[in-house]
């Protein structure tokens, strides 16, 4: 029973705010628990943590009040290096980036949908890789929003 | 098969589904919200990127229709955007489930008379146009946003937005000047001394936006390149120096200069043809983050330097084309102004 309540719980967080062309998702999370968890799920999807960017500590350190704000770059493998070796007007657009924005005592997860890419770049044949991207930032997002 | 038997079967079968049901009904609003509302508007309705909507006064005001007409239309130029894939039953759902928040007993529905919409262009200017805007604009930013200070403790409303106005009956309106919102500014005016008549004549004035409400809010051209490219004769290390320079000339901080695929690859085999260059106007961010949390998927400001067969292509993405995704009309006029540093940079870098 205790199971079942625990997997209506993650079904019930886990399901990515749908927002158009963005996939916002929002866990239950204190910021840094939220780091973590994203950083993890990045992990378990097969991919590398690029870099992380600290907006947040940009801002401070030149006086304006913010809560926590980091961006997230991802990538697989070669992935990148393949695709941008055909394709460089890709560049700008990647890594893959997830935005992570503290918001009182949860913090939200963004990313733009892979699938935005397809209408900017019309002549660029990346139905397949746009695809894959989608699914596994869906699943990343979904994984983090239902970290209990 | 002996019939009656089967019939039992099938009833056994059917048993648990009834039961069931009704209760999944029950959670399919949860889930529903949790999947295409909680992100902006909070798991339990508190807000945030989105307007809170679990307040007491707000759901003794808005009927059901409402709720449904703006999750239908959205609001145009103003981050809602309308959920047109959803079936009516789960609009319906999501409604319930926002509806099981309400905590006090809805206000009874004000007779509207016909208004002067004259007298209610004076008592808006007076009354309503400091928060709302002088031509029903609302005010600026998003919902409540926990993450950053803020004027206001919540949004004021566009009330000149299409989708508001196809929202809101003149009776809701009205209530809501009746009575006002607590825990927002929104006063109840009746108590600050406005007539009944005076309520009419501000529904009538609102009403009135209808035929100054900006279209489609948000106009993009899909012919605007989803990428800004300039491009050098110059080699590498001379275009970056360039580059620094044209960032340092538009005031802009430079944050690092850094091979493309540092981080991807191990140290000492990155590609020193592929370069990025970050920088950042925080002056210019902090204000965009007011306007809309989510541009962290436009930072930071990146030019990104690929050398080949002798001359070096600068390129960024392009705010002016990516705004599309924000449904935000005031972020719209900040992604053109970054389009235009953006502009100045490549050109000048380039020269």
């Amino acid at each position: 029973m205790r199971r079942l309540g625990w997997l209506v719980a993650v079904w019930l967080w886990a399901a990515p705010a749908v927002a158009e062309d963005l996939i916002m998702v929002r866990a239950p999370l204190a910021f840094s628990d939220a780091m973590n968890v994203i950083q993890q799920s990045v992990r378990d999807h097969g991919y590398k943590v690029a870099r992380v960017q600290r907006v947040d500590v940009g801002l401070k350190s030149r006086g304006f009040e913010t809560a926590e704000y980091r961006l997230v770059y991802i990538a697989r493998g070669d992935e990148i290096e393949r695709i941008t070796e055909r394709h460089p007007e890709l560049l700008p657009y990647l890594p893959l980036k997830i935005v992570m924005i503290a918001e009182g005592d949860s913090t939200i997860a963004l990313t733009m949908n892979p699938d935005m890419l397809g209408p900017l770049f019309p002549g660029v044949d990346l139905h397949l890789q746009i695809r894959r991207w989608d699914n596994d930032l869906r699943s990343i997002l979904e994984q983090y929003a239902g970290t209990p | 098969m002996h019939i009656p038997a089967a019939f039992g079967r099938l009833a056994l079968f059917l048993l648990p589904l009834v039961v069931i049901a009704p209760a999944h009904a029950a959670h399919d609003g949860a889930r529903l919200y949790a999947a295409n509302c909680a992100a902006c508007h909070g798991s339990n309705g508190t807000g945030g990127v989105g307007v809170p909507l679990a307040l007491p006064d707000f759901l003794s005001q808005a009927d059901d229709d409402y709720l449904r007409k703006t999750i239908r239309h959205g609001r145009p130029g103003r981050v809602m955007p309308a959920f047109t894939k959803l079936s009516d039953a789960e609009v319906n759902a999501i409604v319930r489930q926002v509806r099981s928040w309400q905590t006090v007993a809805a206000v009874p529905v004000p007779k509207v008379g016909r208004g002067d919409a004259a007298n209610g262009a004076k008592l808006y200017a007076t009354r309503c146009a400091s928060c709302h805007g002088a031509r029903g604009e609302g005010g600026h930013g998003t919902g409540v946003t926990f993450s950053r200070p803020r004027n206001l403790p919540v949004l004021p409303p566009a009330l000149n937005n299409a989708g508001f106005l196809a929202s809101a009956t003149d009776a809701m309106i009205k209530a809501v000047l009746e009575h006002g919102r607590a825990s927002t500014p929104m006063v109840s005016f009746r108590r600050a001394g406005l007539s009944d008549r005076d309520l009419d004549d501000l529904v009538a004035h609102v009403r009135g936006f209808a035929k100054t409400s900006p279209a489609a809010a948000v106009k993009h051209t899909q012919d605007d390149p989803p990428v800004l490219v300039r491009v050098s004769g110059n080699s590498m290390k001379d275009t970056i120096e360039r580059l620094k320079g044209a960032i340092s000339g538009a005031n802009m901080k430079l944050i690092r200069i850094a091979p493309y695929d540092e981080g991807l690859l191990e140290k000492g085999q990155e590609n020193s043809r592929r370069m990025l260059v970050d920088a950042c106007d925080f002056e210019f961010v902090n204000q965009a983050l007011a306007v809309d949390p989510r541009i962290g998927l436009f930072l930071p400001c990146r030019f990104t330097l690929v050398e080949e067969a002798g001359k070096v292509r600068i390129m960024t993405i392009n705010p002016k084309r990516l705004a599309v995704l924000f449904n935000n009309t005031e972020l719209d006029e900040l992604c053109a102004k970054m389009h235009a540093v953006y502009v100045d940079i490549l050109e000048e870098a380039t020269l």
